[in-house]
């Protein structure tokens, strides 16, 4: 607990103010076959926050965060109901495509994962995939995404080697940037650190409250103290469901339900 | 009390060492029986072909008189079924691979699909000759033409291709496949800038030596009634033609001595083609091959 409370003192507190939703999902359930995996999902994201989203392994959170732009669909036999509303379109409308959510809500994922190829074509895909052919254009894409991404010093010598060169910790920053080429305007990140070093963690922790100005994101971690230092807005979920969701202070200073208390004080998980 | 007595343990430990080395001995002895078998295989066939070898034997067509007998039409028959097969059975092959993994759905029906291609690549050749000989040669009237062998020898050899290619697909990591859906790219553009590159290696590999087999199969050509002794070179795949197995089978079913001779050229001739061509599939993997 003391760990936690020296983090907490150093941050800022949490004005409340009234920013826009990005994504409020309604009354979400979400089967795997016949495994019942996210149970009546209340919750509204704003914009421009980091939400952490926290929990033992297996209470649903991936699945949540995949949820949200749609990615757990590629896992067969499953099943949805409910709403989620991004920027007020239900995401499970018929006529609302993958690739256009994905176009908009980037992802990086639990274990760096770099193409097979350089770094300078790594950033390129995405705005490639989307039709972005003229040269000038994708080098200043590339150059701003691994600026914001802060790599861009380590490695604007050696764009053309392949990104498989780079470290665990600069592969991870190397996908976030690749997720930020896309110019998207939210950021989901699914444990994003869990296979890195502290210092490498350290990096991308800074980065997040980095890129929170101009996106909103949501982050999954098993780390208590990171979602304490980095978030605005915490929810705990147990056994697919939302036990709590507020301000990341409250959670961590004050949560009102026993079983988060529970969890953030090291009795289970 | 200790369960593990040192003194008995060091006793044993003599018998255990000799069964060990009686097993590398039979292990080793293994070996060597198959090398020596393919070496008097190679020594003989090259003793016994090597005179006959020379530029004649490959600008000369088949003839009665064995002095004269050239293996130019079956030579150039087998690169035009090559030419046949390679592109029929690649593009449907890594088409099939590609849709079974990436596209179809997990269901009963792709299972049992899967199996059936699987248990198809165990097929006897002869079978495929007979499917062939009924569809291509009688009911589409190819006739023993180019096109109708190099049909029979895709449908042949697809079953190793396409799972040869869905191995290759399968190995690519899922996070790759992730990263590019993740970005919002189609399936179309994941498989093509993420996934067949990483598969490639895989892909040519198995694609050459599913090839090579074509190339040495003779049952098939039989079935379907490829002429053996033929005096012109096939200008188009409506043409017959003769291949190079066929070829070296009728030789060496010929009671004059002078003929195993030729025969033997023959193999010599058949098995540099196919080294050539399994050269081709090591050094592809060689080149491409990439770690994750």
């Amino acid at each position: 607990m003391t760990t936690i409370k020296t983090a907490l003192t150093k941050k800022e507190p949490v004005q409340k103010t009234d920013k826009k939703s990005v994504y409020l999902t309604k009354q979400l359930n979400l089967w795997y076959g016949d495994n019942h995996a996210l149970k009546n999902i209340d919750l509204d994201i704003k914009e421009n926050e980091v939400t952490a989203i926290i929990g033992p392994s297996g209470c649903g959170k991936s699945t949540y965060i995949k949820t949200l732009n749609r990615m757990v669909e590629l896992v067969p036999s499953v099943k949805t109901s409910g709403q989620i509303l991004y920027r007020d379109r239900n995401i499970f409308d018929k006529d609302y495509g993958v690739e256009e959510l994905r176009t908009r809500v980037g992802m990086v994922f639990q274990k760096p994962n770099p193409f097979p190829k350089s770094i300078y074509d790594n950033i390129a895909y995405g705005p490639r995939i989307h039709g972005i052919k003229n040269k000038k254009i994708l080098n200043e894409i590339v150059e701003k995404s691994l600026r914001g991404a802060a790599i861009w010093e380590e490695v604007k010598d050696r764009l053309d080697e392949n990104a498989y060169s780079l470290s665990g910790g600069q592969q991870q920053r190397i996908c976030i940037a690749r997720a930020l080429a896309i110019e998207p305007d939210v950021i989901l990140m699914d444990e994003p650190t869990s296979a890195l070093d502290p210092i490498s963690t350290l990096k991308i922790e800074e980065l997040v409250q980095e890129l929170k100005k101009d996106y909103s994101i949501i982050i999954v971690t098993h780390n208590m103290q990171q979602a304490a230092r980095i978030s605005d807005k915490t929810a705990f979920f147990l056994n697919g469901e939302v036990i709590e969701y507020d301000d990341t202070d409250t959670i961590f200073s004050n949560p009102s339900d026993k079983r988060t208390e529970d969890y953030i004080s090291g009795r289970f998980g | 009390m200790r369960y593990v007595e040192q003194e008995k343990v060091i006793k044993r430990m003599n018998g255990r060492l000799v069964v060990n080395t009686i097993f590398k001995g039979l292990f080793m002895a293994a070996t060597l029986l198959a090398l020596l078998a393919l070496v008097v295989l190679l020594y003989r066939i090259i003793t016994q072909g090597a005179s006959h070898l020379s530029l004649d034997f490959l600008m000369n067509f088949a003839s009665r008189f064995p002095e004269k007998a050239g293996i130019k039409a079956a030579l150039i028959g087998s690169l035009w079924l090559m030419a046949v097969v390679a592109p029929t059975s690649i593009i449907l092959g890594v088409g099939s691979a590609i849709y079974l993994e990436e596209y179809a759905k997990q269901n009963k029906l792709t299972t049992f699909i899967r199996l059936n291609i699987s248990n198809l690549a165990g097929v006897p050749s002869v079978v495929f000759g007979l499917l062939g000989l009924t569809i291509f040669v009688r009911a589409f009237s190819l006739g023993n033409s180019i096109l109708a062998a190099g049909f029979t020898m895709s449908l042949l050899i697809l079953p190793v291709i396409i799972v040869a290619s869905q191995e290759a697909i399968r190995s690519v990591p899922k996070e790759l496949r992730d990263a590019s859906l993740g970005m919002g790219a189609t399936k179309w553009q994941t498989v093509v800038n993420i996934i067949l590159p990483a598969a490639i290696p895989g892909i040519l590999t198995g694609s050459i030596l599913a090839l090579s087999r074509a190339i040495g199969e003779t049952a098939p050509l039989i079935v379907i009634g490829i002429p053996v002794i033929i005096q012109f070179l096939p200008r188009g795949v409506f043409d017959t033609f003769t291949a190079l197995p066929i070829q070296i089978f009728d030789w060496a079913s010929r009671p004059q001595q002078e003929f195993q001779v030729v025969a033997a050229a023959g193999i010599i001739i058949l098995m540099i083609f196919l080294l050539i061509m399994n050269s081709i599939a090591v050094i592809i993997r060689n080149k491409f091959q990439k770690r994750y």
